[in-house]
């Protein structure tokens, strides 16, 4: 009963959240619709998607190095609902190029996936956090119990696999996908240091 | 060799077939940006009484070529997608920054520097090249790299005629051409994403080729910044990086000369970059294209659909080694 008013300010944090990641969705939608996404309006829904996923992965990834550096344990929660908005923007990514981009070409799609290494990286990237969503729930968690946290370290291959996929397709100019990288090399290296100054400093 | 023996027989048409296409070009030239609406209204009214493939032209599986491959009935790209979605890296990375960037281009006035193996080397002003050829409007295919497509009606010079004017010595085997280096005019020359300024070349059959363009204009009017201005080439067997765009220097030299894609990633860039549906980008699939406007991929025809008049050309080649 104590906790009332706090659980009550969550689920509203919760929905903000949602619904303020899904505005760049509705935007594109709305956009699509007019007509105002551009010479190539497919591409920018690609590249629109793409973006919006690592940008809520590299989010997800940012939770618990912001928690444990500021104390902020109100941020825990909004973990999960970051890691599946990204998962949903991976979908919406994935099924455009697939389904409306390659529609018919099935020859090139597969082809793409599997030896194209930018659509293989991504590919990959989309397949890891499959799992990762299905096993996000709270009955799931119970039941891997200490497993579920091995499994959802593959989010971190995922992340790389996404930058990967990005960096990969840019034809010169490469600011923004290594922007990405740095944050993610950033994200990961904060899980890695207090290992690492364990075990050079002595006991 | 069954192909070629068609090719012969429409040799003697050529004249004619180019005389009456030139006139439907034109009707399609004066309506400009509105060519594609225009288009589509015929189309509509046609739909009942003519088989369902020649309706609308964009989709139709064979569209009226001319034999010298210099006209296509197929639609063309709308004049706001074809100034708004470019590469030309000298304004910007993204598809939109050449449009928002090239204000800053002074083309008046404008010299190409012809040098090398000519005769008659010196600085051209723009005007005097003009008055090298006749002026042709032309709608070719557009293929980038990128794996997308346009179709554009051109306004140029023959490049072979114009070269023909500074007359090539015999040791002119190959044509080099420079873009403007001014990184005021150009804020993408600011960063060095490319080694500047952007270089490209052809081999000398290559360039007397009647397909090879110094195009002026598009669209019926002057080119605009980001497509090039005032001086471009286009070269529409190859993928777009090879046309390239505002032109200062035009040299002649019996070496093949340095690209600017090719010194930057020489596995994916060749200095042929003929379009071939048959040899993928390392990192993409060439065998299919998005023509900007429709929504899935078309298949890609190898020499960009003008293998009939440019596959001679590389007769012996090895198109795979020769990317």
């Amino acid at each position: 009963m104590r906790d009332g008013p706090r659980r009550l300010r969550s689920i509203r944090g919760q929905a903000g959240l949602v619904a303020l990641a899904l505005v760049p969705a509705a935007w594109l939608g709305v956009s699509a619709l007019r007509g105002t996404l551009g010479a190539n309006p497919v591409e920018t829904l690609e590249h629109s998607t793409g973006e919006w996923t690592l940008r809520l992965l590299l989010a997800t990834l940012a939770v618990t190095p912001l928690r444990r550096a500021f104390g902020w344990a109100w941020l825990a929660p909004y973990r999960r609902t970051l890691g599946l908005l990204a998962f949903g923007y991976c979908c919406l990514h994935l099924s455009i190029y697939a389904l409306v981009d390659l529609w018919g070409a099935w020859d090139t799609l597969l082809e793409d996936v599997l030896e194209r290494p930018y659509i293989t990286a991504g590919f990959t990237g989309f397949l890891l956090l499959v799992p990762l969503a299905i096993t996000s729930t709270r009955a799931w968690l119970r039941r891997l119990g200490r497993r579920w946290i091995v499994l959802h370290r593959l989010v971190y291959a995922a992340a790389v696999a996404g930058c990967l996929h990005f960096l990969w397709l840019v034809k010169a100019d490469h600011r923004e996908p290594l922007i990405y990288l740095a944050i993610l090399a950033l994200l990961l290296g904060a899980r890695v240091w207090p290992y690492l100054r364990r075990a050079v400093a002595p006991a | 060799m069954l192909i070629r023996r068609n090719r012969l027989a429409e040799l003697p048409e050529r004249e004619v077939t180019d005389r009456s296409l030139y006139l439907r070009r034109r009707d399609l030239i004066i309506a400009g940006g509105l060519a594609a609406g225009a288009l589509l209204l015929p189309g509509c009214g046609r739909a009942e009484d003519a088989p369902a493939a020649s309706t609308d032209p964009a989709r139709s599986k064979s569209p009226v070529r001319s034999p010298d491959g210099f006209t296509t009935d197929e639609t063309p790209t709308p004049f706001e997608d074809a100034t708004t979605y470019n590469n030309f890296y000298e304004f910007g990375t993204d598809k939109g920054d050449p449009s928002a960037n090239a204000a800053s281009l002074v083309t008046k006035p404008w010299s190409v520097a012809i040098e090398g193996e000519v005769a008659k080397p010196g600085s051209v002003p723009l005007e005097q090249i003009l008055a090298a050829a006749p002026v042709v409007e032309r709608i070719y295919r557009l293929r980038c790299v990128e794996a997308w497509s346009m179709v554009i009606p051109w306004r140029g010079l023959p490049l072979g005629q114009v070269l023909a004017r500074f007359e090539p010595t015999s040791k002119a085997k190959y044509v080099a051409f420079r873009t403007l280096l001014d990184p005021d005019q150009m804020p993408g020359q600011r960063r060095a994403v490319l080694d500047w300024p952007y270089r490209e070349g052809l081999r000398m059959d290559e360039a007397m080729h009647p397909l090879a363009l110094l195009a002026t204009g598009m669209y019926g009017r002057d080119l605009p910044g980001q497509n090039g201005a005032p001086l471009r080439l286009i070269v529409p067997w190859k993928y777009g990086f090879k046309s390239i765009k505002s032109i200062v220097s035009i040299r002649l030299q019996d070496t093949q000369p340095e690209t600017t894609w090719n010194l930057s990633a020489a596995g994916e860039y060749g200095f042929y970059a003929n379009v071939n549906p048959d040899v993928d980008h390392p990192r993409w699939s060439q065998k299919r294209e998005k023509r900007i406007g429709d929504f899935h991929r078309t298949r890609t025809l190898p020499f960009n659909g003008y293998a009939e008049q440019v596959a001679q050309l590389y007769a012996g080649m090895d198109l795979r080694a020769n990317y």
